[in-house]
């Protein structure tokens, strides 16, 4: 998005300063400029728009849900979207994942003093149309300001607030044994996408970050009345983290098919080049949904009938044996334990 | 990925198999070298495939596991000055040193970067002139040519902020080390592939004859260990003590005479410690006088380190093949992946860290049979 | 230790120890040193690791691997179709005999 900096009147004006400077986070003429000439316009919210100290909501029928996360993803822009992105559809994602329909979002802006104007109205911009496109709006915004060495452009933290309607259970302590593992889609994607573009990583390659927000997915299969168990989005860590945490809270073991599992031939082969697991790569545009094993086929056909889910599939089922534990059967018949890694996965020369 | 798949295919493995129970006869004890062999071989499966006789000892091949602790400490030391950024592959970021690791370097300030290739560390020296750069060299003799170049490249360009912290290991004296040992028990050797493709086998043959122990060079897809494995039982079964070549597409007899030209000419030979082995003659390289400007330990003064190995950890044993990891008094306890005394439970395939992973589902696997 | 990747090398450029190449790992492109490998021409695999090419893959050789097997695969299924049956189930449930 180019600003046009024609409306602004300020008389210190903007245009002067096309970078971010200490002063706009300093809460007097600096700051109000880049609310009312960035953020509203872009992010178009009537509660926004008042100006006012905090949104006051109707609250609407269901229970409250309420979820936060904050993205330091870097290189800001890469592949298949940009920090923005993530950040609305990372939230709105974890609303989804506890069959809440996400309403409201609020945005917290960390700024590092020298970041460009252009850089940050593309980012909201960004925002805007992911915000729209999974149907909630921004209603309470703030922007602090650090000096140039920290900050890395841009931290946003992103709260989500929605509401899980009536009769609607969805809990990591509700996987059972015989239940199915559906996934979404490809998995890796926005993992090596991040990767692709990294100093001294980095790759030539057709992938793009999946960022996507999944709300759309969960209401279908809730319309369906589907009975859905579990939701994960495996975001950090991959779906190794997600089933882990899956199969550690309801004290289950959970069995994955190697062959079953999704994933491009692209970014498999990126994974082979750095020698990374793809179950460990990040996603951000896929979930995890444990289901009863007669409701498995249904899920994968409904999750097929959209884009995000065109990839769906049955990758796993739960089981009772080797509780808290997850293991993968290999093209070979046999099992290899999957764990959560100690830490970030690297790639690795041996 | 192509010529990489067909080399997974199961339906070729069960031939590979069947032939293998068709052979054998007696047990018998087979190392492989190779780190990369260890992580196929346990990520597939392939040790729970082969017959009980066979019995897979996992060998020190694994450059992470075995680079000394006062190596991984200068290391340390280096990159935590703030005058360097400190390149490394990815294997070493973990790989605790007497006190903490490059992770924790990192969160103290220290300039780490993980690059794919010692070339992307000279990119960085070259486009930051006002920065000692130091680049990470370990490796076995895979990855000699790729860290002698970028050292060759240094010295012709004259990029005089670049320095390599020099710490690789031969393959052959590693062997030997293991067979001269009273309580060895490896009857047979899967070489390293991708070591082979760089230094060819010929220098395996007079091993093979000294021990009587039969050697292959094997890859490390599933279908390149089975042959090799075939190959070896066919060996010891019929008590033959040869090299072979089960690695075709990929390893020739005399291996790659440019990239060992290379090597001689920017390295020598040098005695070097192995972690918890100890030092083992003329078992590594070190730069050669001509290049010794571009040495990482020569250049950076570094004093006041106490290197200090946990008296816990039994590495050293482990990598020896003489101590299963869960015969480690430490193991599970005092070191477990989140909080390793030793290299063989932080690298990803070490046969600690494959054990602490995979051996509590065995056990599971093995109780319900 | 040494993870090394076949890859098809797509073009050439330079010569000496800069000969790099631009080599296709089923879709990844990436740059890879080609001074240890001057046989290597475009179109041919090379194995690739820590971005240097350390050998020319031999396509015949591997084939022949392969096809070795592949037959060896059909003679048993037609010999003995039950011994390939039962290695086929011990495969499936991933044990030894």
């Amino acid at each position: 998005m180019t600003i046009s900096m024609d409306a602004w009147s300020c008389p210190l004006r903007l245009r002067d300063h096309p970078n971010i400077v200490l002063g706009h986070g300093g809460g007097g003429k600096l700051s109000s400029e880049l609310i009312e000439h960035l953020f509203l316009p872009t992010f178009d919210s009537d509660e926004l728009s008042e100006l006012a100290d905090a949104a006051v909501l109707a609250p609407a029928e269901g229970r409250l849900a309420v979820s936060t996360d904050s993205f330091v993803v870097h290189p800001l822009r890469f592949p298949g979207g940009d920090i923005g992105e993530l950040a609305v559809n990372g939230t709105v994602n974890d609303l989804a994942m506890r069959g809440a329909v996400p309403a409201h979002l609020t945005a917290g802006f960390i700024l590092e003093e020298g970041l460009a104007l252009e850089e940050l109205a593309g980012i909201a911009t960004s925002m805007a149309a992911a915000a729209k496109r999974a149907g909630v709006v921004i209603v309470s915004a703030d922007t602090k300001v650090v000096e140039r060495g920290h900050g890395d452009g841009v931290y946003i933290n992103t709260t989500g607030i929605g509401y899980v309607p009536t009769g609607v259970d969805i809990h990591p302590r509700r996987a059972q044994p015989g239940d199915a593992v559906v996934l979404s889609g490809t998995i890796g994607d926005h993992g090596m996408a991040i990767m692709s573009v990294r100093e001294s990583l980095g790759f030539e390659a057709d992938i793009a970050s999946d960022t996507a927000p999944l709300n759309g997915l969960v209401a279908d299969l809730l319309a369906a009345e589907i009975d859905v168990h579990v939701l994960r989005d495996p975001t950090r860590g991959g779906v190794a983290a997600a089933v882990n945490e899956i199969a550690g809270t309801a004290g289950v073991g959970i069995a994955l098919d190697e062959q079953a599992i999704p994933i491009r031939p692209v970014v498999k082969a990126a994974c082979e080049l750095l020698g990374m697991d793809p179950l460990h790569v990040a996603n951000e545009g896929k979930l995890v949904a444990i289901v009863s094993s007669d409701a498995a086929e249904t899920t994968v056909d409904i999750l097929r009938r959209s884009t995000a889910g065109r990839d769906a599939a049955v990758v796993g089922e739960v089981v009772s044996s080797h509780p808290g534990m997850v293991i993968a059967r290999t093209p070979f018949g046999t099992s290899r334990v999957v764990d959560t890694m100690v830490g970030e996965q690297l790639p690795r020369i041996c | 990925m192509k010529y990489l798949d067909e080399f997974r295919d199961p339906d070729l493995a069960k031939v590979l198999l069947g032939e293998i129970e068709e052979t054998i006869t007696q047990p018998w004890v087979l190392m492989e070298v190779c780190g990369g062999q260890t992580h196929s071989i346990i990520r597939n499966g392939i040790d729970r495939l082969i017959p009980a006789e066979i019995e897979m000892v996992h060998g020190p091949g694994c450059p992470v596991c075995v680079t000394p602790l006062d190596v991984i400490d200068k290391a340390l030391a280096i990159a935590a000055r703030p005058d360097v950024t400190f390149c490394s592959f990815g294997d070493m970021l973990r790989v605790p040193g007497s006190d903490g690791d490059l992770f924790t370097v990192k969160s103290a300030g220290g300039d780490i970067r993980v690059v794919y290739s010692p070339l992307d560390a000279l990119a960085i020296a070259r486009e930051n002139p006002d920065r000692e750069v130091v680049f990470f060299g370990i490796g076995f003799e895979t990855t000699a040519p790729a860290n002698a170049m970028a050292v060759y490249q240094a010295s012709q360009e004259g990029i005089a902020n670049f320095s390599m912290l020099v710490s690789h290991v031969l393959v052959p004296p590693a062997m030997r080390a293991i067979l001269d040992s009273p309580s060895n028990r490896v009857q047979g050797f899967l070489a390293a592939g991708h070591v082979c493709s760089v230094m060819g086998f010929a220098e395996y043959e007079p091993i093979a004859e000294q021990y009587d122990v039969p050697i292959v060079v094997s890859g490390f897809e599933p279908l390149d260990l089975l042959q090799a494995i075939r190959d070896l039982v066919r060996q010891l079964e019929e008590g033959r003590a040869e090299v072979e070549n089960a690695y075709p597409r990929a390893v020739s007899r005399s291996g790659n005479g440019p990239a060992q030209a290379m090597i001689g000419d920017v390295f020598r030979v040098s005695d070097r410690a192995w972690r918890g082995i100890g030092t083992i003659p003329g078992s590594g390289w070190e730069l050669a006088e001509e290049y010794r400007e571009f040495d990482a330990v020569s250049r950076f003064t570094v004093t006041g380190i106490d290197t200090m190995e946990s008296p816990l950890c039994r590495a050293g044993d482990v990598l020896r093949g003489q101590l299963k990891p869960d015969e480690c008094p430490a193991f599970g306890n005092e070191c477990t992946p989140r909080s390793p005394l030793g290299a063989t439970m932080v690298s990803a395939e070490g046969a600690c860290a494959a054990y602490y992973l995979h051996g509590r589902f065995r056990e599971l696997e093995e109780a319900a049979q | 230790m040494c993870l090394g990747i076949p890859g098809k090398v797509i073009e050439v450029t330079g010569e000496g120890v800069t000969r790099t190449g631009r080599v296709d790992f089923d879709g990844i492109v990436k740059d890879v040193n080609l001074a240890y490998v001057p046989e290597v021409q475009v179109g041919d695999y090379t194995i690739v690791h820590v971005g240097f090419a350390i050998a020319q893959l031999d396509e015949a050789a591997a084939m022949e691997t392969l096809q070795l097997l592949q037959q060896l695969d059909a003679v048993d299924t037609e010999l003995d179709p039950d011994a390939a049956l039962a290695a086929e189930e011990r495969i499936a449930e991933g044990s030894g005999p």
